[in-house]
């Protein structure tokens, strides 16, 4: 049924894509409630058993990851189906937006480095040409800076896992956790940790490693935009959870308190980025590596309560983050531009648009009920029981930024008037296929907010099972 | 030999990374290959060298003192394929990168970042 899931999709091309996506969202929906009602789904392909063969693993963290992003995949499908440079791209894009997500599952469900490498690798190809998709100057500039940091990532996650199986001479995630819960030479592990670490740094783009971001994201089209940074950079942090907890966990002291000065750096940084930008896209793009910053906040706290913290607002994120992103591309189909000093006036032009913009924005900033407040609720309380009152309160200063910036694009894009000197163009009316993507998300994002004590619920167990590893490594070694 | 091979390793990551930072791109795929190479090499290594013996492959080998250890071989050939992919891929960007603005530079273009 997994493999069924992430093999078959991407053969559907233009209109089916979306039949394709609608199933991938059923699939996931019925794997988290097969992983809430029995616990961890594990099989080993290829005919060896664990720890020989490749194992496949869903444990509650993966089943909400595959649910989220296969909801993102959904909306991004139908979105792109008015992909504006005309038809001919489209079965190119689906394409490769289909092995993207293929590589982004594979990496949510492996239980072994280096299977998660080559998913790592499948993922980043297929992002290589979708962001030069198009060959403008600009993308071909944006897309070498990508492509060059990334594969520098791929590299130092390689050596990582070369120097990690010389040591422990395995490669199955549940039994490196074994070996390493016996062991304690911390020193030596730590070597391949901080290339781990490196590598997903890279692709999660944390504090010193996160300047292709801003120079990549704004320049291919705003539909690879969004899907990039509703799901890729998720990637990275999902992988950082799952191996600071499963296995490199003897050196706590060491890796909470660098992990700490990179959540910090990451939330300010990006913030204050965010703050000087006057183009939709880029303001968006300095946002997501703010809102990474919490999600290392989450990791690093280490206790149940500060993960499950993190890993809501990690959901959270993808989901209110993509929806932005979407309805910038609609101010811009609009309006023709992304810079904010020449749109304006969309309050009364489209006010449905204003309140799909609203609500993402809102729960990125994090105003009650909708989902980012109780996400950074979580994180904030679990800061203050753990003791770490510094980095608390640089998260709550940095939510006072993402609202300036928000309220930036929310006073220049609807409610100023549309200066004289716009560019002038036809009408463009929002149809379904534009507004859908965004009703999707913005509702997802409401729910998430009505029902957070259920959302709570599931982080929490997910949060559990990752304190306790054991779980996970019975149920992968034990068949 | 493994030592000869360590230090190989050592001079191809240095070689790829004094390679990165030029501005060329052609020069920084070259930087690329080397990279690639050097961490396939050290990936070999991870498990020791074991000259002129064969892998065990069936799994039912009592003694292992006489095979190498397949994995790592199987490893460096997934690698090694992913980078020959990479690698063209990054040509066929270097091509367009090439037809569109007649330059080699990066740095020939207006920033992206902030124009």
């Amino acid at each position: 049924m997994i493999l069924h899931l992430v093999i078959k999709n991407y053969r559907y091309i233009g209109i089916m894509a979306i039949s394709g996506s609608v199933l991938l969202l059923v699939t996931s929906i019925l794997i988290l409630i097969r992983v809430m009602k029995t616990g961890i789904i594990s099989t080993v392909v290829g005919g060896w058993d664990a720890p020989f063969g490749i194992s496949i693993v869903i444990d509650p963290l993966s089943a909400l990851f595959l649910l989220v992003s296969a909801i993102i995949v959904t909306a991004i499908s139908v979105y792109s189906l008015k992909f504006p440079e005309g038809k001919i791209y489209l079965p190119k894009f689906y394409f490769f937006f289909y092995t993207l997500i293929l590589g982004v599952n594979g990496a949510f469900i492996t239980g072994d480095i280096f299977n998660l490498y080559v998913w790592f690798e499948v993922m980043l190809l297929s992002s290589f040409v979708l962001i030069t998709l198009g060959f403008s100057k600009e993308q071909l500039k944006g897309g070498i800076k990508y492509m060059a940091l990334n594969l520098i990532g791929s590299l130092f996650f390689l050596a990582g896992i070369g120097l990690f199986y010389g040591k422990t001479g395995t490669l199955n995630m549940a039994h490196l956790g074994e070996i390493l819960m016996r062991d304690d030479q911390s020193i030596l592990v730590n070597s391949s940790a901080m290339l781990f670490f490196l590598a997903f740094g890279i692709k999660a783009a944390v504090f010193p490693l996160y300047f292709w971001l801003p120079a990549s994201y704004h320049t291919p089209d705003i539909t690879v935009t969004s899907l990039f940074a509703g799901i890729l950079t998720k990637v990275g942090i999902y992988a950082m959870i799952r191996f600071f907890t499963l296995f490199f966990v003897q050196d706590p002291l060491f890796w909470n308190e660098q992990l700490f000065l990179i959540a910090g750096f990451t939330m300010v940084m990006g913030g204050m980025a965010a703050s000087a930008q006057y183009e939709t896209r880029k303001i968006l793009s300095y946002h997501i590596i703010s809102q990474i910053g919490y999600m290392v906040m989450g990791l690093a706290i280490f206790t149940p309560l500060g993960i499950a913290g993190g890993i809501f607002f990690t959901l959270h994120n993808m989901v209110a983050k993509t929806n932005t992103f979407l309805v910038s591309g609609l101010i811009s189909r609009m309006q023709g531009t992304y810079e904010l000093k020449q749109v304006g006036g969309l309050f009364k032009k489209s006010p449905v648009l204003a309140v799909l913009f609203m609500i993402p924005a809102l729960a990125l900033a994090g105003i009650p009920p909708l989902s980012g407040f109780f996400a950074k609720v979580i994180l904030i309380k679990a800061g203050f029981e753990n003791g770490n009152y510094v980095i608390t309160i640089i998260a709550i200063l940095t939510g006072l930024l993402t609202l300036y910036s928000m309220i930036k694009i929310w006073n220049e894009a609807f409610l100023k008037q549309q200066p004289e000197e716009a560019v002038k163009r036809e009408k463009y009316t929002l149809r379904f296929a534009d507004l859908f993507p965004s009703v999707l998300l913005a509702a997802v994002t409401v729910m998430m907010g009505v029902f957070a004590s259920d959302v709570f619920d599931i982080t929490m167990k997910a949060a559990e099972y990752l304190m306790n590893p054991q779980i996970y490594i019975e149920s992968v070694m034990g068949k | 030999m493994e030592l000869l091979l360590a230090i190989l390793v050592g001079i191809l990551y240095t070689a790829g990374v004094y390679m990165l930072l030029r501005r060329s791109i052609v020069k920084f795929i070259i930087g690329i290959i080397f990279l690639s190479n050097a961490t396939n090499l050290l990936v070999f290594l991870s498990a020791g060298l074991t000259a002129g013996s064969p892998a065990f492959l069936t799994g039912k080998e009592t003694d292992i003192s006489g095979y190498a250890d397949p994995l790592p071989q199987a490893l460096v050939l997934t690698a090694v394929v992913i980078g020959l992919g990479i690698v063209v891929y990054l040509l066929a960007v270097k091509y367009r990168f090439f037809s569109e603005t007649g330059s080699d530079d990066l740095d020939q273009l207006k920033p992206t970042e902030n124009e």
